[in-house]
């Protein structure tokens, strides 16, 4: 047989010029493999082109002109949930996250799709993400459309049928929205006590039309842990979502307008509580590395953006912690614990609580599925690891599940009504506020 | 690249769909790039097919699959090893086992388990773990490495010094040999009767069949566990530590060296307590019985001393222990931060001559203008210098090679070894004439025949190539007696 020839030491030099900024990235990978057993994809498939270590080499290929970009290397790279897992193990440092970001920007450009598509991704990302009011009329719309009993009657004539397949997806996936959470917060929130720091608070997009209650409850967090709070109104969508789906321009015109709205604001901490967007601020600096006016200031962004939990662990709130009698166990969002390395404060917070018990979950740290708009985008895949994770979940015996982003939440809440379990999925913030009221009360 | 016609490709893809279904076989040219290489980039090999059987009754139809089409065939478990053994140097199919990773019994009362071949090692001390057990071979890499080819490479680790490599560890195995017939070699008892093919089986680099239910003891975790971290200014000095600790008659579980370029490595991957501007340090352990464990560690804490340690001290508490170990364990891979490529070598040499060695492998290298870095089981003689190097410079791919030829020539000199628990695969394969006669390696392939005659069970592979100047055994021919039917192979 002929295959002796391929037997040569590997040919030189690389040629990376094809996919923005990935050469570092790829060189940084040694091939040693020890990232597969922690990739769910690789985990649930054993199929190499669906771990860290393949999905590199995929990208390095493409770079290299070795391979073109294929349907089955669209599949295998879109498969990836971008949870970073690989990135907490890797001891070479590959910047993971980086590359599949640039490598899915590249299918983009590729392949936009039909007009369907297009559409749909215009009226998800241009139209509604960035507009805080636009997107909290659809919510509203999606209250109605679930509350009215339109939904029921939509899903039992199989009306949905006639859509194409992610957007049935989409219909299947829409969380029960929460009743709307008590109104918009004011864009000024004095501290509780004497002024410690001022801190500017991001409310997300998603976050703010689904989860308003969630964001009362931080806010009245860091008001207790002596900080003012500014919550300026323009601040819009962070450009996460954007940036995993590929949509780089967006994205970046995104993070330019975060950046001029909270430099106005002149705040010493920039408070997050949705992980995704916590991550994906963080990395600015690197969004915007080739942009001469904004990639300092968006580096200085950066550098004052926390998570609440890392945040409030720094500087706890002031006050009793009431007794909260509750077993829980913690879900480690990954673009928390992968993305960010924030991994002890939302424990160390939560056992501080009296009465609160909490139970480590089997594979906290692994993806439940959601991943940005993964589980709509991938549906089979999103559902096998929300399998697994509602299996763990339930082996815990806790009453409730903390966890610390939006995504996490709609998807876990979805795993266990689906499996008939009355297991609560709350935010660390909810909890937390919640426990303080109960130490305030008589306080006056 | 491909040997196959578009139409003999597409036969055999049906076959092989027929046997492990629709979404169990890779055939696209993108797909198989991913499988080219293992855990070292210097050899690259394409297959014709990756297929996932999950049962061995899958494995085994695949291999009668392949002895009828007159296919080669290699099994893969996580592609993590770092000698080109599971490449499909000749084509054909590359069995995964990674859907193979059940651990099917544990019997707690008999201390042993049996698992598939592409459970993840380190899965399974996390099982048993809870009810205090462990499964004691750790190679580096067994995060992610799995059973099976831990079985082909009679793997090692840091613990090997006290308990023993993957062959002390295994009772028995199911095989399919290489003509799809599938046996059992060993069972569950701890001394089985007639020749231990156990034995002759692992470390066979996926030469003799594939493994597809494993026996392995396992172990009661020790009482008490001590980990000592002893700190030099100069790596001569840490070599001479390492022979006055065993010349002392202390036996530690682990007795490791890691050297600066590493920690400095390590210590950027993971922060893992490493002193950064240590010329060398050795990460000691000792296990056991609670009552004298402290003595113990006296005892060896006064050798590093008296060889001239800087520094001596233990881990606190498990947190401490479990960094340092990380920091050992990652070593490898966080070459990546300091160099492109790396390539390891895996020699092995009589303790005592550590310090010569050493040396001169510092020569070799910087004679090629390279760097190294050292982590190693020092306590075993096991050395894995890593020499570091850059693909993309011309050049630079061949000097790292002939380095690692003239340190293992050291190595071999010194009447050691070229091979501690890597394997020799593709690698090391014209490198067996350091160590081997030629009536040594033709007795070798007379047993490889006896297993795989037709050699399509990963063939290309351990034995030297015909570029060497080394001819291999002559073919088997049968003999005699066997001829007139008295005796037969088998």
């Amino acid at each position: 047989m002929a295959h002796a020839s391929t037997l040569e030491p590997l040919a030189s030099p690389h040629r990376l010029t094809m996919l923005e900024g990935v050469d570092e990235g790829v060189n940084t990978c040694v091939h040693c493999g020890l990232c597969l057993s922690y990739c769910p994809t690789y985990s649930e498939l054993g199929t190499e082109m669906d771990s860290p270590r393949g999905r590199i080499f995929l990208i390095a290929s493409l770079a290299e002109g070795r391979i073109a970009l294929t349907d089955s290397v669209v599949s295998h790279l879109s498969l990836c949930l971008d949870c970073r897992a690989c990135e907490s193990v890797c001891p070479s440092g590959v910047p993971y996250g980086r590359l599949i970001e640039a490598a899915k920007a590249e299918i983009e450009r590729q392949r936009p799709g039909g007009p369907l598509r297009r559409l749909f991704r215009w009226v998800n990302f241009d139209l509604l993400l960035p507009r805080p009011r636009l997107l909290g009329l659809a919510a509203s719309a999606l209250r109605l459309y679930q509350r009215s009993g339109l939904q029921r009657l939509v899903r039992a004539t199989g009306l949905l049928r006639l859509l194409p397949g992610t957007l049935s997806a989409w219909e299947a996936l829409l969380p029960e929205l929460p009743p709307w959470g008590g109104g918009t917060l004011p864009e000024h929130v004095p501290a509780r006590g004497a002024v410690r720091a001022r801190v500017g608070f991001v409310e997300g997009c998603v976050q703010r039309v689904v989860f308003g209650a969630h964001n009362q409850a931080s806010v009245r967090l860091l008001a207790r842990s002596g900080a003012e709070v500014r919550i300026p109104r323009e601040a819009a969508c962070c450009g996460a979502l954007h940036a995993h789906a590929g949509e780089r321009q967006r994205a970046r015109a995104l993070a330019r307008k975060m950046i001029e709205v909270f430099e106005r604001a002149s705040v010493e901490a920039i408070i997050v509580n949705a992980a995704g967007c916590g991550a994906h601020m963080k990395a600015y600096g690197h969004l915007l590395r080739d942009d001469a006016v904004y990639h300092a200031r968006a580096e200085r962004f950066a550098a004052k953006v926390r998570d609440l939990s890392e945040y409030l662990a720094q500087r706890p709130p002031v006050g009793a912690l009431g007794r909260l009698p509750l077993t829980v166990t913690y879900h480690d969002p990954c673009h928390l614990v992968h993305g960010q390395k924030v991994r002890v404060q939302a424990r160390q917070l939560l056992q501080a609580v009296p009465g609160l018990q909490l139970v480590e979950l089997k594979e906290a740290d692994w993806c439940c599925g959601s991943a940005g708009i993964y589980n709509l985008t991938q549906p089979e895949m999103a559902g096998r690891l929300l399998e697994r994770k509602v299996n763990h979940l339930l082996a815990t015996g806790a009453e409730a599940v903390v966890t610390a982003n939006p995504g996490c939440i709609i998807q876990l809440a979805l795993g266990l009504r689906a499996r008939g379990s009355a297991m609560k999925v709350l935010h660390l913030g909810e909890v937390l506020d919640e426990a303080y009221r109960r130490g305030g009360v008589g306080e006056g | 690249m491909a040997t196959l016609t578009e139409s003999r490709k597409n036969t055999l893809r049906r076959a092989i769909q027929a046997i492990v279904g629709k979404s169990a076989v890779v055939s696209d040219p993108e797909e198989l790039l991913v499988y080219e290489s293992d855990g070292l980039t210097l050899f690259r090999a394409l297959a014709d097919f990756v297929v996932f059987p999950t049962s061995t009754e899958q494995v085994a139809a695949l291999v009668r699959l392949a002895n009828q089409e007159g296919l080669p065939f290699v099994a893969r478990g996580a592609g993590t090893g770092l000698s080109g053994g599971c490449l499909p140097a000749e084509g054909g199919l590359v069995i995964s086992l990674s859907r193979m990773t059940r651990i099917v019994e544990v019997d707690y009362d008999n201390q042993l388990a049996v698992v598939e071949p592409g459970l993840v090692n380190l899965h399974l001390s996390w099982a048993v773990g809870p009810r205090g057990y462990y499964y004691a071979p750790d190679p580096s890499s067994q995060q992610a490495c799995t059973i099976g080819g831990n079985i082909a490479n009679n793997s090692g680790g840091p613990h090997t010094l006290k308990y023993g490599v993957t062959t002390n560890h295994v009772l028995g195995l199911e095989v399919v040999l290489p003509d799809g017939e599938v046996v059992w070699l060993g069972g569950k008892m701890r001394d089985p009767q007639g020749y231990d093919l156990v034995g002759i089986f692992v470390g066979s680099e996926g030469t003799f069949g594939i493994a597809t239910k494993i026996v392995v003891r396992l172990l009661r975790k020790p009482q008490a566990v001590k980990t000592i971290l002893a700190v030099f200014d100069e790596i001569e000095k840490a070599s001479e530590a390492v022979s006055a600790i065993i010349g002392r008659g202390l036996v530690p579980a682990a007795l490791e060296m890691i050297d600066q370029v590493t920690i400095q490595a390590v210590e950027d991957a993971f922060g893992c307590g490493y002193p950064r501007d240590a010329a060398a340090a050795l990460l000691i352990e000792l296990d056991g019985l609670a009552a004298g464990i402290d003595a113990q560690a006296e005892r060896v804490g006064a050798a590093c001393v008296e060889a001239g340690a800087r520094e001596v001290r233990t881990a606190k508490d498990e947190a401490e222990r479990q960094l340092l170990w990380k920091g050992r364990k990652s070593a490898f891979g966080a070459y990546g931060r300091v160099s492109p490529a790396y390539l390891v070598m895996d020699g092995v040499i009589p303790r005592t001559k550590l310090p010569y060695v050493l040396r001169r492998v510092n020569e070799i290298v910087a004679a090629a203008n390279l760097r190294v870095g050292n982590v190693f089981h020092a306590g075993d003689g096991n050395l894995h210098p890593n020499i570091l190097y850059d693909p993309r410079r011309p050049g630079e791919e061949e000097r790292v090679v002939q380095a690692g030829a003239e340190i293992l020539k050291v190595c071999a000199e010194v009447g050691g070894s070229i091979s501690g628990e890597h394997g020799i695969g593709l690698e090391k394969m014209d490198y067996m004439p350091f160590i081997f006669s030629p009536a040594d390696l033709a007795t070798m392939h007379r047993v490889k025949e006896a297993f795989n005659p037709r050699g399509l069970c990963n063939p290309g592979k351990i034995f030297p190539t015909k570029k060497s100047c080394v001819e291999v055994g002559p073919a088997y021919r049968a003999h005699p007696i066997e001829e007139q039917g008295l005796a037969q192979r088998f």
